[in-house]
């Protein structure tokens, strides 16, 4: 099998639709220790697409999640998403953690509606109660409304998880390692429906992960970092045709990439 | 090398052994209890009636302590005197649990959730549990006299610290991703500390009320050995000072009655509001 002729993996910008979130300058420092976690940061995305950072423990990527979900504050630089400046925790800024995190003395139906309910309160909440039945069904969890967290398997209740993050029809998703926890099937049957979840809200995406595999299956672009200090070092556009199957894993352009971002890494991991 | 021919297995055969289950696990528990019971009490009436080898004043038989048993508890039940003395013992008991989960629940609060708490108010709490609060009684009779206020007041010195330490732990146990999550979903600290830390809380804050269900007894009764008064405890401390041992047996019998419903009670209590702590939770905080 040939391929043909692969283009170059650096990245050069492609003409896209509107920019999402905007990072400039983004510097992070930590008063504390004198530790430059980030550095020149500078990333946009664009409506629509999914990017993910790799880069190995200590890089700044949870740092710099948590700078994009207003948890922390930045040193310098912008961070501004649909146009206002990010300065604290957002209604339209939708998360997901390692964890699914649900509360257990909630029903799956009442956990997905926790964010509406902490914003606008309970009346809110209970009227937003047929759309979380929409989200669930949408993630096939369409009998589990009412059940307790406890009764959920972890990739069930990691796609209860999704419908949460989902039902503030946020702007932009911030995914920290959100399948890390789940055994390697599971993980993968996950990517593929967060693939085609994110396709169908046409989501814009932020992932951080340790797998290159999971990165460059979900991707649009990859962004390489390096620690010390925290900087993207590269920009990779992915070029695999969507919707992505994970038959895809096994072509060589696929190992290609794989092999290109481990060259990247490696030399560092191995200081 | 060849096998030895008697080695040679039927490749028909299964492979079916048993597994060794020691005596123990196939006998069900009631039925251990029961044996143990019989096996304790034969060994004391043995003791006691049979054999006479320890004197009635130190140990009385178990058919002696049977019949003192059924004279307490018709006096129980036809509202004696020493009805009148167990209600004074559940109303000191009553109270003192009361206020012991209220001071315990709040400093519990001030300790685990403000960092003042935590820093200035911890270290003092830390120290004066340490001491021998048995010790304060004398204290607490002065102040409040030989009534049944300063049994409270003991009671309750006594049970309110495992409920702060508890309560503490308890406002502590909500995990890392879930503070994140309330703080992504801006919830406002009033909304963070009811919405999760009460309720992720709740399990530490019940096992504090069990520890003080039972140290409140503990201290009601000290309080009514060392201040008197018309409770539970002094009609003890009478029996033994006239060396009726039977009656000391059978009074601590019933007090136990007491404690244990105040026990059940909370845990009963806890079963219908923490309905979710009874199962593994894969889906929830792991």
């Amino acid at each position: 099998m040939s391929m043909a002729e692969p283009r170059p993996l650096t990245a050069s910008p492609a003409a896209v639709s509107r920019p999402v979130y905007e990072i400039a300058r983004l510097s992070k420092t930590y008063a504390r220790n004198h530790l430059t976690a980030l550095t020149d940061v500078n990333l946009t995305l664009n409506k629509g697409e999914f990017v993910s950072v790799v880069g190995s423990s200590g890089c700044g990527k949870s740092t710099l999640l948590k700078i994009m979900s207003g948890l922390l504050p930045p040193t310098k630089g912008r961070v501004v998403l649909e146009g206002k400046p990010v300065t604290g925790a957002r209604a339209d800024i939708g998360m997901m953690f390692q964890q699914a995190t649900l509360l257990p003395w909630k029903t799956t139906v009442e956990n997905i509606v926790l964010p509406i309910e902490i914003r606008q309160g309970r009346a809110a909440a209970k009227a937003a109660i047929p759309r979380a039945h929409e989200l669930l069904k949408l993630v096939g969890l369409g009998d589990f409304a009412n059940v307790y967290p406890g009764e959920l398997s972890g990739g069930m209740a990691q796609r209860a998880s999704i419908c949460r993050m989902l039902i503030a029809n946020p702007a932009v998703l911030l995914l920290d390692e959100p399948f890390s926890a789940l055994d390697e099937l599971t993980r993968d049957f996950m990517n593929m429906e967060l693939q085609r979840i994110c396709a169908e809200q046409q989501s814009t995406a932020f992932l951080v992960t340790h797998s290159l595999a999971e990165a460059v299956i979900l991707s649009d672009r990859i962004l390489v970092m390096k620690p010390r200090p925290g900087r993207i070092v590269e920009e990779i556009v992915i070029d695999l045709p969507r919707p992505r199957t994970l038959e895809m894993i096994n072509t060589p352009r696929f190992g290609q990439i794989v092999a290109h971002i481990r060259d990247l890494l490696g030399k560092e991991a191995f200081q | 090398m060849t096998a030895k021919p008697e080695l040679i297995v039927d490749p028909n055969q299964d492979t079916v052994w048993v597994e060794h289950v020691a005596l123990i696990d196939r006998i069900p528990r009631w039925l251990a209890m029961l044996a143990l019971a019989v096996i304790v009490i034969g060994i004391w009436d043995l003791a006691t009636a049979r054999m006479g080898w320890v004197s009635p004043i130190i140990l009385p038989s178990p058919g002696e302590t049977l019949d003192d048993l059924i004279f307490v508890g018709k006096n129980l039940l036809t509202g004696g005197y020493m009805l009148e003395a167990l209600w004074t013992t559940t109303r000191t008991v009553f109270w003192a649990f009361l206020i012991a989960a209220s001071a315990g629940f709040s400093l519990g609060v001030l300790v685990g959730e403000t960092k003042f708490g935590e820093r200035a108010v911890m270290p003092y709490l830390v120290a004066i549990d340490t001491m021998p609060k048995v010790a304060f009684a004398p204290l607490f009779i002065a102040w409040l006299g030989f009534d049944i206020a300063s049994k409270v007041a003991l009671a309750a010195f006594i049970a309110t610290f495992p409920i702060i330490v508890s309560t503490a732990a308890g406002f502590y146990a909500a995990s890392e991703n879930e503070r994140m999550l309330f703080k992504a979903m801006g919830a406002s600290r009033w909304q963070t500390l009811i919405r999760l830390k009460l309720p992720t809380g709740l399990p530490y804050i019940f096992t504090g009320l069990k520890i003080a269900a039972v140290g409140v007894m503990a201290g009601a009764i000290t309080g009514e050995f060392l201040g008197g008064g018309k409770g539970f405890g002094a009609l003890i401390r009478e029996s033994a000072s006239m060396l009726d041992t039977p009656r000391v047996f059978s009074l601590i019998l019933y007090l136990s009655l007491l404690g244990l419903a105040l026990f059940f009670l909370v845990a009963w209590v806890q079963k219908r509001l923490v309905f979710w702590n009874k199962a593994d939770r894969p889906g929830g905080v792991g």
